[in-house]
């Protein structure tokens, strides 16, 4: 609901990774001529970025939205109520996830309606929105330990710039295999964000590729079980009642 | 009464804020540095694509273009500053403490030319280290610099001037999304020549599509449309310090 009552808060996550991938889409058009290129549709290549991006989105949100309730005393109110922490921040991140799925069925309209055929058919855009949920999960339980780690909502916007070091250093512009600078190939070898960008790309331009699809959900449910275990032990630290 | 009083205190004030908060600082030193490892490093085998030609490397070709954005964006972000001096009552004070109030909109545009100076800096040594080449002589340099300049002047006074009229940071982006918009919008990862479609419509009507190309120029020894380039930065320049003066007008009718 307080989602949703934020036009700030599920508009900039809509609009914004669209507009980049519109603009890149059309800026990078040339490099499908480039020998190995995995398609002929940039657009339909770059289609898996704003999933991620917007992911990384709500990582901010989740985290910015929890620090407040932090900074103005409403989890100290709640630390006298007999609430169990674990209702509370299923409760919180259940918003996220559910923004997570407008913005995956929103970025899969764009994507139809500009023409990118989908290699996995009907059951791939189902299995797109699940890992499309499970990131926004698992990246909304990363926002929810820095904010209650920090407490600040501006510390967890400072963090901003240091999340999307993991994106802009991955796969999201040019396939692993084409890019030029070792150092740059390396680190987006080493980048799980690679990997979730691949298996969303894999459904939209290869088909099944077992391996993509393991290792993009492999590492997603990863990093969902250290977040959720981070989040889960800051939230008890933070609503120790004394 | 003299003017320089205003603006250097103005400027002063401003660049310790901005340089001594983390906050502050790390976006405007880190967000280049990323576009400019994700661009060079990650598309760099763009130099390879059939019409592509452009001596100095790849690193070059992207370097002028976040130089130039770190330039826009190092104004742009000092307008956020401004209007957080109107949130929080800082710039009323001012307004009644400067003797002359055009030197506070420029020492905040003082401001953000030097907080610019000091992301440029660490920028182009960060490419040099990674081996970008250039092919222009100290002149051409001098020149690449001096049209970066001009875009932070009208990254600053468009901004400024947007956070003069609401006085809120919730205008922020208004500030920011017509200026990465305009950056966007021209030939970013290849030369003009090489785009298709709808961005080429946009990119020949962009005037920063010239401003870029003629940088690119700079650092590669041979610059295109000099004079149009300097033309259009110098007037865009007059055009976005007319819309500042005005947003100061408008915030003084306002009382800050």
């Amino acid at each position: 609901m307080r989602t949703a009552r934020q036009p700030a808060s599920f508009i900039p996550p809509l609009i914004f990774p669209v507009a980049l991938m519109t603009v890149n889409a059309a800026g990078l058009r040339s490099s499908t001529h480039l020998q190995g290129f995995p398609t002929t549709s940039f657009l339909a290549f770059a289609l898996a970025v704003p999933f991620i991006q917007g992911a990384l989105f709500s990582t901010m949100n989740a985290g910015t939205d929890i620090a407040r309730d932090v900074q103005t005393g409403f989890i100290n109110r709640l630390s006298l109520t007999t609430l169990r922490n674990w209702a509370l921040l299923v409760g919180q991140l259940s918003g996220v996830v559910a923004l997570g799925i407008v913005q995956a069925l929103f970025y899969l309209a764009v994507g139809l309606t500009a023409g990118v055929h989908f290699a996995s058919g009907p059951a791939g855009i189902l299995v797109l929105l699940v890992y499309a949920a499970l990131v926004s999960l698992c990246f909304g339980a990363l926002g929810a330990f820095l904010a209650y780690r920090l407490g600040s909502g501006e510390s967890i916007q400072a963090m901003f710039p240091v999340l999307f070091v993991f994106l802009f250093i991955s796969s999201m512009n040019a396939p692993r295999n084409l890019i030029g600078v070792g150092w740059f190939k390396t680190a987006a070898t080493l980048n799980p964000v690679s990997y979730m960008i691949e298996c969303v790309r894999s459904l939209i331009i290869v088909g099944w590729d077992p391996e993509a699809l393991l290792l993009g959900f492999g590492f997603i449910v990863l990093i969902g079980i250290v977040s959720l275990a981070l989040a889960s032990r800051a939230l008890r630290l933070r609503m120790t009642r004394t | 009464m003299k003017l320089w009083p205003v603006v250097s205190g103005v400027a002063r004030r401003t660049l310790k804020n901005a340089l001594t908060n983390p906050q502050i600082v790390l976006p405007t030193m880190l967000f280049p540095l990323f576009f400019f490892t994700a661009f060079a490093g990650g598309l760099s085998q763009l130099r390879h694509v059939p019409g592509f030609d452009f001596p100095p490397g790849y690193t070059a070709f992207q370097f002028v273009f976040v130089l130039l954005q770190s330039a826009a964006f190092s104004g742009v972000f000092t307008g956020f500053g401004v209007a957080r001096d109107f949130e929080n009552g800082f710039a009323k004070r001012l307004l009644l403490a400067a003797p002359r109030r055009v030197g506070i909109v420029l020492g905040y545009a003082l401001a953000a030319l030097l907080r610019w100076a000091v992301v440029a800096t660490v920028l182009t040594i960060v490419a040099f280290a990674v081996g970008m080449r250039i092919g222009g002589g100290p002149v051409d340099l001098v020149g690449l610099y001096v049209l970066a300049m001009l875009v932070n002047f009208c990254g600053f006074f468009w901004a400024g001037g947007m956070a003069m009229r609401f006085r809120t940071i919730q205008a922020a982006p208004l500030m920011q999304m017509p200026v990465f918009l305009v950056l966007f919008f021209a030939p970013v990862y290849v030369p003009l020549s090489l785009l298709q479609g709808w961005i080429e419509g946009v990119a020949t009507v962009n005037p920063l599509t010239y401003v870029l190309e003629t940088g690119r120029g700079f650092i590669a020894g041979n610059p295109p449309h000099v004079l149009a380039a300097f033309a259009l930065a110098i007037g865009m320049g007059v055009a976005f310090w007319w819309w500042a003066f005005l947003g100061l007008r408008k915030a003084e009718a306002a009382g800050g």
